[in-house]
Parts: C-alpha cells; sequence; structure tokens
C-alpha cells in the first residue's frame, strides 16, 4: 500500500493525483444523498410488496417478472418505444435536415427564426399539454383547419381515438425537441471549416453528397447529444401524458413514468412502481450507452 | 359546490406535476422503514366511558393541525368563518390548517398520517385505497363514543354514515367502525338548459321514459342532447351509474358494499347496452372520449347542450354564466312519482389520526363543523351540507340551489343514493373508466364489458371472504 505522498513524487507533473477525489467530494455528496441514496431505496422497495402503509412483504423477483407477463404492464414500455420515434428519430432528422438547408442558404431574421424554433424548449411542459389538448380537442384548431379545406373524412377525436392518441402525442413531443436539436445542429455546423464545403464543392459535390459528406460527419458529436437528450426526455415523459390524457383512451397512451405515478400514489403498490422506476433507468441507461458508443464513437 | 376529485368517483384536478414528484421522491425516500404493523391502533373511542360531552374549553392550550382540500370558493370560505368561529368559542384552542389541493393531499397524506407527528384533523377519501388503507395500518381513530356523545348517528342518515366505516380488521369497506363524518352532501343530478328544453316544446321529463323521449326530440331539433366529455376517464363513471341505477339500484348499491352479486348479471348489461345506444343515437356525442370534462361543462353552460349529467360539484361553476336558465333534478324515475336514484354520496371523511394528542378537541372540532349552524353556513356560501340545515328551507324552491337541496332531501329520504361504482374495488376505477371508454368508442360489447367488470370484483371478492372479511353483518 501506498502512502499519498510517495505517490506525489513520483508522477509527473499534470498527472492525476489522488487528491483531485477531495475537490470532487462535495458534488459527490450530494449527488450520493439526493440520487444514489434514493435509487437503491427504490431498488430495495422493488423486491417488496408494499401498500406505502402497512408492514412490507418479500415480493423476489416478481414485480419484475410481472413487467414482461402483466400486459398492462407491458403496454407501457411498447408505447414508451413509439414515442421514442417521435421525440427522438424524428426531431434529430428535421433538424438535421433544417440545419443543412440553413447552412446553405442565407435567412434574413435567423435570430428570429432560432428563438421561434427552440420556443417550445423554453415553455413548461405542463403549458404545451394544456395548449395541445386544445388543439386536438374535437372542435379544435386541427379539426377547424382539416374541415376548413375539406378534408371532413380525417378530423377525428385525436386524443380519444385508440389508434391515433400515441401518435397525436408524440407529435407533440417532436414540436417540442425538433428547436432544441436544430439549434444543437446550428451550432455544430457553424464550427465546419468552410475550406472544407469549399472543397467539397470544387470536387464537385451537389447539395446531397455535400451534406453526407461533410455535414453529417463533422456534426457526429452533436448528433450523439441531441440523442441522448431526447431518448431521456422520451422515456421519462409524464407530465405530457399526464396533463393530456392520463394514458387513455383505455390504455392506449400508458408510459412507463406515468405508470410509476400512478402505481405508487393512486393503486397504492409501490414495489411494482419502484421496479417500473428501476426497469426504466435501466433502460434509458442501456440505449445513451448504446448511443454514445455507436453515434459518438466513445469507447470506454 | 365542493370539490372532486376522482379518487371517489370525484373530479380529479390536474395538480402541479412538480408537487406529485416532490412527494413521489419523498415516499422513496421513506422507504428506509417500510410499513407498520397497525399496532399504533387506538382502541376505542378515547372518551368512552366519561358520560357528558367533552369540554374543550378545559383541554388547556391546545394547537390543532387540520388538513383538508377545501380549497375552492364556497368551500373554502365556508371552513374559514367556521374555524373562526371555533376558535372564538374556545379561545384556548389554535387552529392549525393546511389546505392543499385534492391530489396533492392524496400523494402526501400517507406520508405525513405514517410520521410520528401527523395532524390531528385530516380529510381522508372513503374507499380501499386511501380510507381502508389507513385503518387497517392503525392510522385512523374510531369514532363510534363519540358518535354516540354527539348523536352523529342520528344526526346523519345511515346510508351516508356507512360510507364512513371500516370493518375492525381494516378489510372490508361500508360496514364496521366509524372513522369520520363528513360536511358536504354531492349526487349526480340531471342539470338542463331550461330556455333549451323550452324552445325544443319539452317540459322537464317526470318519468324515464319522458326523458328518454325528450332526447330524441333534441336531436330531431338538431340540438346535443347531452353534453359529455370522456378525455379524462373517469366522467363515464357518473353516467352509467346513472344509468345502472335505473336499473337495479339497490342491487348496485349491495354490490359495490361488497354483498351484491357483482356485475356479471342483466341490470348492468342493460345498462351498459343503453349507453351504448345514446352513443349510437347521437345522444351523447360520438366523440366524448376525446373531449375535456372541463371543456364539456363550460360548453353545456354556453348553451351547447340540452342536458348534462354530473355531479353538484359543478353546480356553482354552472350557475354563475347560467343564472336562472339552469335547472337540476334527479334522473327521472320509471314512474311519475317514483323514488329516485342516483350515485352519490358525501364530501370527504373528516378523520381524526390515532397519534392525535387532543382526541376531543378534535372530535368537539368535527362536531362543530358538520352541526345545524354550520350546515347553515354551507347553504349561505352555496355548498350543499350533508344535512341541510334552517337556512335550506329559506332558499328560493325555483333556483338551482333550491332544486338541488330538495333533490337531496328526497334522495336522503327515499334511500335513493347509490356509492360511487369505484369504490368497490381497489383498482376499480381503473377497471371502469377503461372499459367504459372501450364501451364508448364501440371497441366492447355490453357482456364483454360486464365480463370485464366481474374480472376485477370477482377475485377481490374472494380474497376479501378468504381473509375473513365481509363475514360481519352488513350495515349497522
Amino acid at each position: 500500500m501506498k502512502s499519498l505522498t510517495a505517490g506525489y513524487g513520483r508522477r509527473a507533473p499534470g498527472e492525476p493525483r489522488a487528491v483531485g477525489y477531495l475537490y470532487v467530494l462535495p458534488a459527490l455528496v450530494i449527488y450520493a444523498l439526493f440520487l444514489l441514496v434514493p435509487f437503491g431505496q427504490s431498488v430495495w422497495l422493488s423486491f417488496l410488496h408494499w401498500d406505502g402503509l402497512t408492514r412490507a412483504t418479500s415480493a423476489g423477483f416478481s414485480n419484475y417478472s410481472d413487467i414482461f407477463t402483466d400486459p398492462s404492464l407491458r403496454a407501457p414500455f411498447g408505447h414508451a418505444l413509439v414515442l421514442l420515434i417521435f421525440y427522438s428519430a424524428l426531431p434529430v432528422c428535421i433538424g438535421l435536415l433544417l440545419a443543412a438547408a440553413m447552412s446553405r442558404i442565407r435567412v434574413r431574421g435567423m435570430t428570429f427564426f432560432r428563438t421561434v424554433l427552440f420556443l417550445p424548449q423554453v415553455l413548461a411542459m405542463v403549458v404545451v399539454g394544456v395548449a395541445w389538448q386544445s388543439i386536438l380537442a374535437p372542435d379544435g384548431l386541427l379539426n377547424d383547419v382539416l374541415r376548413g379545406v375539406g378534408l371532413d373524412s380525417l378530423a377525428r377525436p385525436w386524443l380519444g381515438d385508440y389508434d391515433w392518441a400515441l401518435p397525436a402525442v408524440g407529435i407533440v413531443g417532436t414540436w417540442v425537441m425538433t428547436g432544441l436539436c436544430l439549434v444543437l445542429f446550428l451550432a455544430g455546423a457553424q464550427r465546419i471549416p468552410k475550406e472544407l464545403y469549399e472543397a467539397a464543392r470544387l470536387d464537385g459535390a451537389g447539395a446531397f453528397r455535400e451534406f453526407f459528406a461533410v455535414t453529417l460527419p463533422a456534426l457526429r458529436a452533436e448528433i450523439a447529444v441531441a440523442l441522448t437528450l431526447t431518448i431521456v426526455a422520451g422515456l421519462r415523459n409524464f407530465d405530457l401524458i399526464y396533463v393530456m390524457t392520463s394514458g387513455g383512451p383505455g390504455e392506449a397512451t400508458s408510459v412507463p413514468a406515468y405508470e410509476v405515478y400512478h402505481r405508487a400514489f393512486e393503486l397504492n403498490q409501490v414495489g411494482s412502481a419502484a421496479a417500473v422506476g428501476v426497469a426504466l433507468t435501466v433502460l434509458i441507461f442501456t440505449l445513451t450507452v448504446t448511443v454514445s458508443r455507436l453515434v459518438e464513437g466513445r469507447r470506454s | 359546490m365542493g370539490l372532486r376529485n376522482k379518487g371517489g368517483g370525484r373530479r380529479r384536478t390536474k395538480a402541479l406535476v412538480p408537487a406529485a414528484l416532490a412527494a413521489g421522491l419523498a415516499v422513496i425516500a421513506a422507504g428506509c422503514v417500510p410499513g407498520t404493523d397497525g399496532s399504533g391502533a387506538v382502541e376505542g373511542g378515547g372518551a368512552g366511558g366519561t358520560g357528558g360531552l367533552p369540554d374543550p374549553a378545559k383541554a388547556g392550550n391546545v394547537t390543532l393541525t387540520v388538513w383538508d382540500q377545501e380549497v375552492r370558493g364556497g368551500t373554502n370560505a365556508e371552513l374559514e368563518q367556521l374555524n373562526k368561529e371555533f376558535q372564538e368559542k374556545y379561545p384556548n384552542v389554535k387552529i392549525k390548517r393546511v389546505s392543499r389541493s385534492f391530489d396533492d393531499l392524496k400523494t402526501t397524506l400517507k406520508l405525513a398520517l405514517s410520521g410520528n407527528r401527523p395532524p390531528d384533523v385530516v380529510q381522508a377519501n372513503q374507499g380501499y385505497p386511501d380510507m381502508v388503507a389507513f385503518v387497517e395500518a392503525g392510522l385512523l381513530m374510531p369514532l363510534d363514543n363519540y358518535a354516540g356523545l354527539y348523536d352523529w348517528n342520528t344526526r346523519y342518515p345511515s346510508t351516508l354514515l356507512n360510507l364512513n366505516r371500516v370493518s375492525a380488521d381494516g378489510k372490508q369497506f361500508g360496514t364496521g367502525r366509524l372513522y369520520g363524518i363528513s360536511q358536504t352532501g354531492e349526487f349526480i343530478g340531471v342539470y338542463y338548459n331550461k330556455e333549451k328544453l323550452a324552445d325544443a316544446g319539452i317540459e322537464p321529463p317526470k318519468t324515464w321514459k319522458e326523458f328518454t323521449d325528450s332526447l330524441a326530440t333534441l336531436k330531431e331539433e338538431g340540438e346535443l342532447p347531452i353534453q359529455f366529455g370522456n378525455l379524462d376517464q373517469w366522467p363515464a363513471i357518473h353516467n352509467f351509474g346513472v344509468l345502472q341505477d335505473q336499473h337495479g339500484a339497490a342491487e348496485a348499491r349491495d354490490t359495490v358494499l361488497g354483498r351484491g352479486d357483482g356485475f356479471d348479471n342483466a341490470y348492468t348489461k342493460d345498462a351498459a347496452a343503453e349507453m351504448a345506444d345514446w352513443i349510437d343515437k347521437g345522444y351523447l356525442p360520438k366523440d366524448a372520449n376525446g373531449r375535456g370534462y372541463d371543456d364539456s361543462y363550460k360548453q353545456f353552460a354556453d348553451g351547447e347542450g340540452g342536458y348534462l349529467i354530473a355531479g353538484t360539484w359543478l353546480q356553482a361553476d354552472l350557475k354563475k354564466p347560467m343564472g336562472d336558465n339552469l335547472g337540476v333534478m334527479a334522473p327521472p324515475p320509471a314512474t311519475e312519482g317514483g323514488n329516485p336514484t342516483t350515485t352519490g354520496g358525501q364530501g370527504l371523511s373528516w378523520s381524526v389520526t390515532s397519534k392525535s394528542a387532543h382526541p376531543e378537541v378534535a372530535a368537539a372540532y368535527l362536531d362543530f363543523i358538520t352541526d345545524e349552524h354550520a350546515a347553515d353556513v354551507m347553504t349561505e356560501n352555496g355548498v350543499l351540507p350533508a344535512v341541510p340545515g334552517k337556512a335550506a328551507d329559506e332558499v328560493d324552491p325555483d333556483s338551482p340551489d333550491g332544486q338541488m337541496i330538495a333533490t337531496w332531501k328526497r334522495l336522503n329520504a327515499d334511500d335513493g343514493l347509490v356509492p360511487y361504482l369505484d369504490y368497490a374495488t381497489p383498482t376499480f376505477y381503473d377497471t371502469t373508466s377503461a372499459a367504459l371508454q372501450d364501451l364508448i368508442a364501440g371497441k366492447t360489447s355490453p357482456d364483454g364489458f360486464a365480463k370485464k367488470l366481474q374480472d376485477d370484483y370477482g377475485p377481490f371478492m374472494e380474497k376479501q371472504r378468504g381473509d375473513g372479511a365481509g363475514t360481519e353483518p352488513a350495515g349497522s
């Protein structure tokens, strides 16, 4: 066992030193107190049957196996994955498209458009939910517009329709997330040296080629960040569902995060709620690690 | 009127998400002590055997902590006034009131009750998830002795009092010991737009047949017969409850209180079929599942729709824009002059916690906010008291409030109230609301609907009986 001072002596200047841990300690204490300890308790609770009041009994792995066997628990995870298309895939694609277009064409009042597109990010999700609920209502703005242009057959009670409620909630997510992706990509695109574009053009690359050969590779880091942020936001989606549909109609829009609240507070199934929460954490963790490895190319 | 929420078939307010999340963290953080075995339960009612009323004035300096959810206009004003009067009557008592919205109370009450210093008086939601769970954990004090001292047993109709009872083993709801009393009454009424009905040449219907005929007339006139929004999932429970009560009120009541034959029966299927038929015929809007509850009643107040089947808690909000154009009645009975039936009950129960250091003061407070004087204060604030007092007789009988009070008295006199369906099992709110959305969307048949309800009810009742509960004589 080496003493600290002995360690210092042998290291080159600038090498990490053990004393560095002392500097992260305050942050670590707070992180542990408010995140790691509660998470540990959730894991513990997930192995219990507990109504929140009376003596808890051991549940073994049954709360977890229920996630795979109970359709009312499996469905929310399926819905969450569908929502990822709307929360993550679509905003990233649209953001890239807009960023590529904007970097080629000079748009007047660029700051204005950027602000407008980013605005949904600034709004509280509850506000977004209430606003979109009225747009999607049976006699709301969307249906009025559809009827106004003669597309009456397309008008429907969007949030009350078993097939359309989930995509309808998803589109709201796309609306919120696209601005974030766009701003990230625009910032990234500004870093790309103009010479690269010039060289590409001299080599005879069109807009399409230019995008795939220059813009896309250069934005790799930004895409990884955008994917990570949107995936996390999509999977922990609670407020929109809570405000807009409460998981309905039937169970068509129930998602894991809503299920955690529902089970813990409305059904008094704290153990099951904790298990769903832990499973959701594992899912988010897996997906974000995958993204950072595949897209960002980071190796641990 | 009072505020209602989903829990007991009541209206659910969209409480602020951060509060719910914070409470969520708190519950998880509290996990280090998972539960009690109910050993903290207090036997008896505390004041037993002393004879005579306890006198709060002799209790010394007392701070009574009260958690309630009466945050809305009328109920808030009424309670503030009563609290003030109670403190004037007993200067040695200081009331520390903590009021929060229903959802916020629901998410934090469990933690507060299981802590070492719970509030003295709390409002608990009837049914399995809250009140029964609290009793099973020994957190609430039985009030039977006080009920005797203060004559609560004669003040309240037994149907209402039973809704605040839980069996001694903490398993069965609607029977056994008394764990609280309620201030306010509430029922699902048929609200109507007087002008709309008159324009269509319709007299307020006196029988169920006249009512359904008037729906057809309104439809022919191009009006929406019944305004209805079910995006929030639970409102259909109230509409369906009214229909089911038409087909079998007494049976439905027995089922909810755990002594009936369940839901796989003719009257449930008939009611479901009638509801589906109303959707088919356009008596209820076809897009109900996509319409918000708040939107729908506001539209009714704006003149969209002839009728609205809704709880009396909406009356204050409807009365404001509609004035005397608003009418309310019980769902019309099968024959003229017959006994009306509907879904209804009372506001949340006011209960005393087991660990309260001043149960006698708390009981005196409960009595004070529910007695005849309190009823008058409620009436003056436009709130429907569970037991109307003298002031209620002076309200103009043709005004909406007058009609509401008269209907409430009639329903109680004829034993016409059927408790909210979702009291039936701990998960019944979910089961019923999902099944009703399926029924409205035409995704399930009346038979399939009845079966889905029974699949929740049957196994729960079997488990209840297996636990030895439900063997006590029903009622009390």
